[in-house]
């Protein structure tokens, strides 16, 4: 018996070498290509929205603005009073109003800012633009420097990414242990922010006895030790300068052989803390990591060179997070958590197992079914299903795309709807059967009476799923990627693929007579 | 093998009168539900925070409560079994949004000495993200069905879309309130389901409306009714066996899919059985009631076939320059 090929039959062995090829590397878990990405509910990880208090960002630019302000005074000698600020705006006086040429010309350099000059008072606002571009940077630079700092922290391909306007998705597979997810979560939060700011010694005598309020008058505020909370340091609001000019940062050891940070500036950095050194010895200096006093050592003589030291009771480890934070740059503005899902690995574990039971069970159970009702006609319905599961498969790891549970349950789902066309084409030929048409004719017309009923539902489902790709978040997006990909896959394996097998077969299928073993039904 | 022969036409039209109270009556029941003991909505739309704990041998519940009592980030925590009695979750209404400061850490220190456990889970959904995702969810929801709408309003007829759209309401209601009934916690995957409740029912619709579409367009028979009655006898085999094979599949996935997936699994077991009963009640006694008329119809297809005759010609004549 000859058996005809034709292009749908050359069209399906294409898809279903191309699902072969594509599906092994994720089936055998081989070590060369591209397999698919188990989703964070199957594999265990670490899932984080984080939103960011961009309002802080803008203090922050605010309260820099104002220290260089100072630094500028301090180098050209020009002498201001009462520099204050608030969260938006800074406002000081000028004692010589001859240097209100030289103010303003350092002033109208500063981007975003609008200066308004009455007499000896001058005030400085951000505008609204600058405002917004500075919470907008605050985002991207947090997420910037998440980034960076995971990237060193050795864990295989973290996401950081932005969701939405203002928040941020930190995505972290095959965090495996508790200690790891706090070190992890720790290192994305830490503000990393380095001042290096003056002790007020003419008042610091007496920091025990005042209040908050009082510090404030005098321009300064109370910072506690790091290591012991009760002792305190009186210190000048504006620092000398800040992280922004630190170039490197790494891990030392002192004579007594713990671990120190390293830092060193650049060269604008090392030239105002150069400055400040040389006019202020005999004076103390507090090195301030995010708003705690680390050490508060005597200036001895004019440091040039622009490098320091930040010593405090940590491990190596601690040392070396920290270190990396301070390289990869201070987060502008602090971070909060919106949403957090963590997963151990053993649930994840669990789910895989759950669900391929589901799914295998489920799959056998359909295949059984189908050879029963339909005899050959089922089993050239599960051949298009076997390879539709593969093309799904294939197309998933090609992508690179993740597989979740409700992925998982969408691939389920997607079993029944390409069996649900192959049950709709079968019924159609067997009632052409019926009628007493030639097996050509009810093959052919079954196919086309089947169509526009099989198009017009799979097109809306896809439909549904699109809206859900759109609407949905994480392991829903995932469980819409499934469905779509699984529908497109079936028609080309239970429409296309089955209707070129009885293509092929037909004229066999006229020769034996026995619509009992090809269609299951009698006559 | 066959279930149904073709041989005979079943009057499903005559016992539609019958299956619309019914359908009245448990979508009007779940209303009532869903207002008086109310959806439970679950941390991803409500907000708040869910750790997930297991032992090496069956969880002391009690214990755990003594022990989390004094903490007062485990304020009005509620502490159940989750799947196995070696399994519990806790459950709060509050999150908290320091990065540093873990839920998981903190009951882990707490637990400490009551056994041999690990925390397997922990979700933490802040109050604007849960009220996000919820509005998202109300939005998709609604898209998908406009959507769906506006194809079937395409390929049919208004009518047709109407009707399928009142069966899908009809479906996602009683789902709904089968949710409510048994108490289950809303979440995203329910959504999803409900979702996914939607595509399979309207498929199932849409296969009966395909063919008396073609009942009506090919048939001489101009009695709405019997074309009705006859496409879904016509399809019955398929709709039971789908029916049937899904119902298989996704009763597998409720068995075995573990607790996680219980939720999504519950929710379309419901959603099939409701889905394959309004295709043939619900979806096509409402094309019937709509009075959808025949030979209007008829008569509007003429006329199109008559447009589209007298463009070609006007076409052709074009074409070969006559005109």
């Amino acid at each position: 018996m000859r058996m005809k090929l034709n292009y749908r039959i050359v069209i399906f062995a294409l898809a279903i070498v191309f699902g072969v090829f594509f599906s092994v590397p994720s089936l055998m878990q081989t070590e060369n290509g591209k397999k698919v990405t188990l989703g964070l509910d199957l594999q265990g990880g670490l899932h984080m929205l984080l939103g960011v208090k961009t309002e802080e960002a803008v203090k922050s630019r605010v309260k820099s603005i104002a220290a260089s302000i100072k630094h500028f005074s301090e180098r050209k000698d020009i002498l201001i009073d009462s520099l204050k600020f608030t969260d938006e705006a800074i406002s000081f006086t000028l004692l010589d109003t001859d240097d209100t040429k030289a103010m303003n010309a350092f002033l109208s350099e500063i981007e975003g800012a609008k200066i308004v000059i009455d007499a000896e008072n001058i005030s400085l606002t951000l505008t609204d633009e600058e405002i917004v571009r500075t919470q907008k940077q605050a985002i991207s630079q947090a997420i910037e420097t998440i980034r960076n700092r995971l990237d060193q922290f050795g864990l295989a391909e973290p996401v950081v990414a932005r969701q939405g306007e203002e928040k941020i998705l930190v995505q972290l597979a095959g965090i495996k242990t508790q200690e790891e997810e706090q070190r992890a979560r720790e290192l994305i939060s830490r503000a990393a922010k380095l001042e290096l700011m003056a002790v007020d010694e003419d008042r610091a005598a007496r920091v025990d006895t005042m209040s908050a309020e009082d510090a404030a008058a005098y321009g300064d505020v109370i910072l506690n030790d790091v290591a012991n909370p009760d002792r305190k340091y009186l210190v000048r609001e504006i620092p000398i300068l800040d992280g922004s000019m630190l170039t490197d940062a790494h891990v030392g050891f002192d004579q007594n052989n713990r671990p120190l940070i390293n830092f060193s500036l650049n060269s604008e950095g090392a030239e105002i803390f150069g400055d400040f050194t040389g006019k202020s010895v005999g004076k103390r200096l507090a090195v301030v990591l995010d708003g705690k006093v680390y050490s508060a050592p005597n200036i001895n003589e004019r440091i040039g060179g622009g490098s320091g030291q930040i010593s405090g009771d940590y491990t190596v480890l601690e040392a070396k997070d920290l270190a990396i934070a301070l390289r990869s740059g201070s987060i502008l503005a602090p971070i909060y958590l919106m949403e957090k899902r963590s997963v151990g690995p053993s649930l994840g574990a669990d789910s895989i197992k759950a669900s391929m039971i589901a799914l295998i069970g489920g799959f056998i159970l359909v295949i059984i079914f189908m050879v029963v009702y339909y005899r050959l006609a089922g089993i050239i319905a599960n051949i298009a299903l076997i390879a539709n599961l593969l093309i799904i498969l294939a197309i998933m790891s090609l992508f690179g795309a993740t597989l979740t549970l409700p992925g998982m349950a969408g691939i389920v789902l997607t079993v029944g709807m390409a069996v649900d066309a192959n049950v709709i084409i079968s019924e159609r030929i067997r009632e052409l059967i019926y009628q007493g048409v030639s097996i050509h004719k009810a093959i052919e017309d079954g196919y086309s009476n089947a169509m526009r009923a099989i198009l017009d539902a799979n097109i809306t489902t896809l439909i549904a799923a699109v809206v859900l790709y759109a609407y949905g978040t994480g392991a829903i997006k995932g469980f819409a990627i499934t469905i779509s990909i699984g529908i497109l896959a079936s028609m080309l394996t239970a429409i296309l693929g089955t209707h070129g097998i009885y293509e092929m077969l037909e004229k066999k299928i006229q020769k034996s007579k026995n619509n009992r073993l090809w269609f299951g039904i009698k006559g | 093998m066959e279930f149904f022969k073709y041989t005979k036409t079943f009057n499903f039209m005559g016992k539609s009168k019958f299956a619309m109270f019914l359908s009245v009556v448990l979508v009007l029941a779940s209303y009532a539900l869903l207002m008086t003991k109310g959806l439970n909505y679950g941390v991803d739309f409500a907000g708040g925070t869910i750790v997930q704990v297991k032992y090496d041998t069956t969880a002391p519940i009690d214990e755990m409560r003594d022990r989390l009592k004094g903490n007062e980030l485990f304020n009005n925590a509620s502490i159940t079994e989750f799947g196995s009695p070696d399994e519990v979750v806790i459950r709060m209404k509050s999150t908290t949004g320091n990065v540093t400061v873990d839920i998981g850490d903190v009951t882990r220190e707490a637990l400490k000495g009551s056994g041999n456990f690990e925390i397997r889970r922990v979700d933490i959904v802040g109050p604007k993200v849960g009220s996000e995702l919820k509005e998202k969810g109300i939005t998709s929801l609604i898209l998908a069905i406009l959507g769906i709408l506006i194809y079937v309003a395409f390929r049919f007829e208004w009518r047709f879309a109407v009707a399928s759209i009142v069966a899908l309401v009809h479906d996602v209601s009683l789902a709904l309130g089968a949710i409510t009934l048994v108490g289950l916690d809303v979440n995203l995957d329910v959504l999803a389901a409900l979702l996914t409740i939607l595509g399979y029912s309207l498929n199932d619709t849409i296969i009966v409306f395909d063919r008396i579409r073609e009942g009506v367009t090919k048939g001489r028979n101009s009695e709405l009714s019997d074309i009705i009655d006859e496409s879904i006898t016509r399809t019955l085999a398929r709709t039971t066996l789908t029916s049937l094979t899904t119902f298989f599949v996704v009763f597998t996935l409720f068995i075995f899919g573990g607790e996680i997936i219980h939720a999504f699994a519950f929710t379309l077991l419901v959603g099939v059985v409701v889905g394959t009963y309004s295709s043939i009640f619900v979806a096509s006694p409402i094309l019937l009631a709509f009075g959808f008329d025949v030979k209007n119809y008829h008569v509007k297809l003429a006329a199109k076939a008559k447009r589209e005759a007298e463009k070609d010609r006007m076409r052709a004549q074009f074409e070969s320059g006559v005109m």
